[in-house]
């Protein structure tokens, strides 16, 4: 699973729908791996404004990433290939592989295997 | 011709042995892929995009989403359809997650979703403590809130009957889209049905109809139009002028031999003496 895709997830119980705790979902013994792919600069600039800079700060931390900007990068700082590239890198390339993911607020793990996240909720849960 | 919908749920319809032999037919390839360009061409992107495939499967219809430079995040409730994606290596993140419980994204953070042949398994309720109504319902309120403002959704789908159709078509309207639907070769076998869904906000100018300006060979029917001028005109019952004339019709595009019409197709008897 790319950081990109985490950073929109939520929890899918009913109940974390409204709660601010829910977003964003926790890493716990995550394993990662580096995937490259090709470098699009139209899809980060498409992209940026929808990311949640804060919770890409909170994920970057807890998998160990030692530099992520406080701020999230705006106006000329996108015209500039390293930023852009940096950003590809931590967005598009990297991939949680193993591990689980928690919801804050109701404490619910979704294993992520292969890098594949079990979404199924037991119905009561629905 | 049998219906998989009808013989078991997805998750244990598409075992191992289904999905590798889907995954396989070539003739299933063909038919996905002409179906995710068709559904490509409706969502009209002009930038590399974020894109939901709703009910990925293998991965066939990803891939070449994918191959347009856009970012697919895919879902599925079929373990072994994963699997195969997973070795087929195609590129996209993967959920193991059940449509009719919604999508776990939040709000906004979607271009586009697109979903090929998926959507109709929403129309089947496994056990007492769900219905196909709450189950399609989730999914669409879900789809709605993860799009973004201007945001599209291209969905082909295989109903079972007319009120399967309308059934899906009127659950995402009542989630807000405005909502078309676009039919490939209409009254043939090979026909298609694409529910094309627009979230308000974006370029897209009037309604729903706009989606389909520019293309060429596609006739509108505003069903709206029709609905208001109805008592004008009266509808054929079965027996009348109209009705043979339509089922002769129907009877030529089947390849039957057809007595040509005349001013005297449909007339009345009248006794001899």
């Amino acid at each position: 699973m790319k950081l990109l895709t985490a950073n929109f997830l939520t929890c899918a119980v009913k109940g974390c729908k409204a709660a601010a705790s829910s977003y964003p979902l926790h890493f716990k013994d995550a394993e990662l791996e580096l995937q490259e792919i090709d470098f699009q600069p139209e899809f980060i600039h498409n992209i940026i404004p929808r990311i949640d800079w804060e919770g890409l700060r909170v994920m970057a931390n807890e998998l160990g990433f030692p530099k992520i900007p406080d701020l999230k990068p705006e106006g000329d700082a996108l015209n500039d290939e390293q930023t852009m590239r940096d950003l590809h890198r931590v967005l598009l390339e990297t991939h949680v592989m193993e591990g689980r993911l928690c919801c804050g607020n109701c404490g619910h793990e979704y294993m992520i295997k292969e890098g594949i996240a079990n979404f199924l909720l037991p119905s009561h849960l629905v | 011709m049998s219906r998989p919908e009808d013989i078991l749920p997805p998750d244990l319809y598409y075992n191992d042995r289904e999905a590798s032999l889907y995954t396989s037919n070539s003739r299933i390839k063909r038919v996905q892929a002409e179906m995710t360009h068709r559904a490509l061409e409706l969502l009209d992107l002009r930038t590399p995009s974020l894109i939901l495939d709703a009910g990925c499967g293998s991965g066939l219809s990803s891939e070449i989403i994918s191959a347009g430079g856009h970012q697919v995040i895919g879902l599925d409730i079929s373990a072994s359809m994963l699997d195969i994606a997973v070795q087929r290596d195609i590129g996209s993140d993967l959920f193991l997650s059940d449509l009719g419980q919604g999508v776990p994204l939040r709000a906004g953070s979607l271009d586009a979703a697109i979903s090929i042949s998926a959507i109709q398994w929403l129309c089947n309720a496994e056990s007492s403590d769900v219905s196909a109504e709450g189950r399609l319902r989730r999914f669409f309120e879900g789809l709605y809130a993860s799009l973004r403002r201007g945001g599209r959704a291209v969905c082909q789908f295989y109903p079972k009957n007319d009120a399967q159709r309308s059934m899906i078509s009127g659950a995402a309207m009542k989630a807000g889209f405005g909502a078309g639907i676009l039919e490939d070769d209409p009254g043939t076998k090979n026909s298609k049905l694409y529910l094309v869904l627009t979230v308000g906000g974006g370029g897209l100018q009037g309604d729903i109809t706009g989606v389909v300006n520019g293309m060429s060979d596609v006739d509108v029917l505003d069903a709206r139009k029709s609905a208001t001028e109805k008592g004008r005109v009266l509808p054929s019952r079965k027996g009348d002028k109209a009705w043979i004339l339509r089922k002769k019709e129907q009877m030529t595009r089947k390849g039957k031999v057809v007595k040509a019409n005349s001013k005297y197709t449909g007339r009345k008897r009248r006794p001899a003496f």
